[in-house]
């Protein structure tokens, strides 16, 4: 009889179903895993410690690079956390951009998410009209901020400017007839707000379809019913947060729980999963989409009727007004010390988590009073999802370690940082 | 302080005593620091305990404390800084535990408290050379293979000490000394807390 001894197997770092550059260490019996070891850092920037080399503005670029899947969200936490040491007020209609904008991100977060794990999974057909989908909110983000993914669009002290009354148009090209750029262009006839509206009155029944082709699609539930599954107990054991947590059956929500700029007077719900395994992980973040379409409809409604400033006038933060700058002295003064030298932030330490798409994104700071931070920690909710997954996967099947990758939702922007 | 803030911090000094060696409410969060020998059992009785009830560790970093304040420090130089989160409490906590030793910083592990602490350690192992015994598996993270020092250590240069590219001779790649000139477009300041104050003048 020939010796049986058990198979290691390198997974990744340049395998498609690893989202990104996750090598991973198997150590299997046959086809069942019994270790995963995996190795991170292949994209390691030095995020934190770059951005105590840097003011504290030029940091906000940084924040999109993270998790280069939900943008805005990251910026959110990092401007939340200077506003919060300086002890800033943010103005009420930028507050409620921010909230819409962290929505959008959501749907744009989510929607790759259920392209990508179904097509991992097998189901091919999921990410083309994922990626339609999240054409329409990526011309948003390039509507407000002129840049298509990595926005910088949130600013310490409010966003950066107000949402714009015209949306760019389609060209007629020589690919793109005039007949064909017609029905894009109607749509993108009005203001951004109108836009929005209308995505948000078609995207509802959009999630319907996506739904009947994977819900109750055979093989998918072959392929993440009972897979993955976590307890509620080893769930808060392992740190989990977003819908991985809610997946387990706990009703943990930031929005809710500890909420920050304008959710408090949002109205939505939180679905809450029972069995805590990767099916129930899908039907949570495919009812959060529903739910963050519904919070966008209510920004949209408030941001129609109540124009007002989005940026704070205190400029010892946010600069002045280019008009104002030129006619004034003071204010060019300040936009000088704001561009060269920064902002000073009081001497302090401060941890600001945002709900973000994945789970809890937190930025911890210290400030020691200078013009820029003396430690940065970025808190990656996949960081801590990742580390679950030796657990996760152990005693399941080879193939299940794909689908698990792909419930975890993890990107490697945040994870390595 | 609002009235959760002053609960928790009523049910920490009740407790945990004189282990809590300074408690500190600032921006609606609470601080507290420990010394290194009770900080196994302080994180034990902050998770177990069901009137603190901390069931998540949500962050665990490693803090170089040496050039605070733009000025060189004396003293204790390396800390491990961790934010703790109760669920069913709605609180947030952060326990701050300086190292004894600056050649050698070591603090015990929390892995067996919390298992999602994991990483966080290996991660402050790998960028501060903080070690955890107690940890099983303490390996570096996020550095490459074979990398050497610690490099969010404060007196580790930005650019680091070796950069890596294709040498078409040996036909493989090699690590070589960086080339690059370290440069600072913005100094780092800090100003005194009256500067640019109208008033004073």
């Amino acid at each position: 009889m020939p010796e049986l001894r058990n198979f290691t197997l390198n997974f990744g770092p340049q395998h498609p179903a690893a989202h990104g550059v996750l090598r991973m260490v198997l150590e299997l019996d046959g086809e069942v895993v019994m270790r995963a070891d995996p190795h991170i850092g292949l994209l390691h920037r030095a995020t934190e410690k770059l951005a105590e080399n840097k003011t504290w503005i030029q940091s906000v670029p940084y924040m999109d690079r993270l998790d280069y899947m939900s943008m805005m969200c990251n910026e959110h936490a990092y401007c939340m956390a200077i506003e919060r040491l300086l002890n800033v007020e943010v103005p009420i209609r930028a507050q409620y951009i921010r909230v819409m904008f962290d929505e959008i991100t959501r749907i744009l977060n989510h929607l790759l998410w259920v392209g990508c794990h179904g097509l991992d999974v097998g189901a091919m057909t999921m990410v083309l009209y994922a990626f339609r989908e999240r054409e329409d909110l990526i011309d948003a983000y390039e509507a407000v901020s002129g840049a298509r993914m990595h926005a910088a669009y949130y600013r310490p002290g409010g966003v950066y400017r107000d949402l714009p009354d015209r949306m760019a148009q389609y060209q007629e090209s020589k690919w793109k007839s005039a007949a064909q750029i017609k029905p894009f262009n109607e749509v993108r006839s009005g203001s951004l707000l109108d836009f929005l509206d209308d995505f948000v009155s078609r995207f509802p029944k959009l999630l319907d379809e996506y739904e009947t082709l994977l819900t109750d699609n055979r093989i998918w539930k072959q392929r993440l019913v009972n897979v993955g599954i976590v307890s509620p107990e080893r769930a808060l054991q392992r740190g989990f947060t977003g819908p991985m947590l809610r997946g387990s059956g706990i009703a943990w929500d930031l929005r809710k729980k500890q909420p920050y700029e304008v959710y408090d007077r949002m109205d939505f719900d939180i679905p809450v999963g029972v069995t805590g395994d990767s099916y129930d992980r899908y039907l949570v973040r495919m009812e959060e989409m529903r739910q963050s379409n519904r919070i966008v409809k209510q920004c949209i409604d408030w941001l129609r009727q109540n124009p007002g400033p989005v940026m704070s006038d205190n400029h010892k933060v946010a600069p002045p007004d280019r008009e104002a700058m030129k006619s004034n002295m003071e204010e060019l003064i300040h936009h000088f010390k704001l561009c060269t030298e920064g902002m000073h932030v009081p001497e302090g330490e401060v941890y600001s988590a945002v709900e973000h798409p994945k789970g809890e994104f937190g930025i911890y700071v210290i400030s020691d009073g200078a013009n820029k931070p003396y430690r940065l920690k970025i808190r990656p909710p996949g960081y801590v999802h990742l580390s679950a997954m030796d657990e996760m996967v152990r005693g399941h099947m080879l193939a299940d370690v794909v689908t698990i990758i792909g419930s975890q939702d993890v990107v490697f922007g945040e994870i390595d940082r | 302080m609002s009235a959760t803030l002053e609960a928790l911090s009523q049910n920490l000094q009740k407790h945990l005593g004189d282990r809590v060696k300074s408690l500190k409410v600032a921006l609606g969060e609470v601080t507290i620091e420990v010394d290194a020998a009770d900080y196994l059992v302080v994180m034990q009785t902050l998770h177990d305990e069901p009137e603190l009830c901390f069931e998540e560790l949500i962050d665990l970093c490693g803090v170089d404390y040496s050039v605070y304040g733009n000025v060189q420090r004396e003293g204790r130089r390396f800390a491990a800084v961790s934010q703790l989160l109760s669920i069913s409490r709605n609180w947030r906590l952060r326990v701050r535990c300086f190292a004894p030793d600056d050649d050698f910083p070591s603090l015990p592990s929390v892995t067996s408290v919390w298992n999602s602490v994991n990483w966080f350690e290996r991660e402050a192992f790998d960028l501060f050379g903080i070690v955890f015994p107690g940890h099983e598996d303490l390996r570096r993270i996020l550095t490459d293979y074979g990398f050497i020092g610690h490099p969010f250590r404060k007196d580790f240069p930005i650019s680091g000490y070796v950069e890596m590219r294709y040498d078409p001779e040996q036909q493989r790649v090699i690590y070589q000394p960086v080339t690059i000139e370290p440069r600072e477009i913005t100094p780092r300041i800090v100003r005194e807390a009256t500067y640019g104050n109208v008033d004073n003048a």
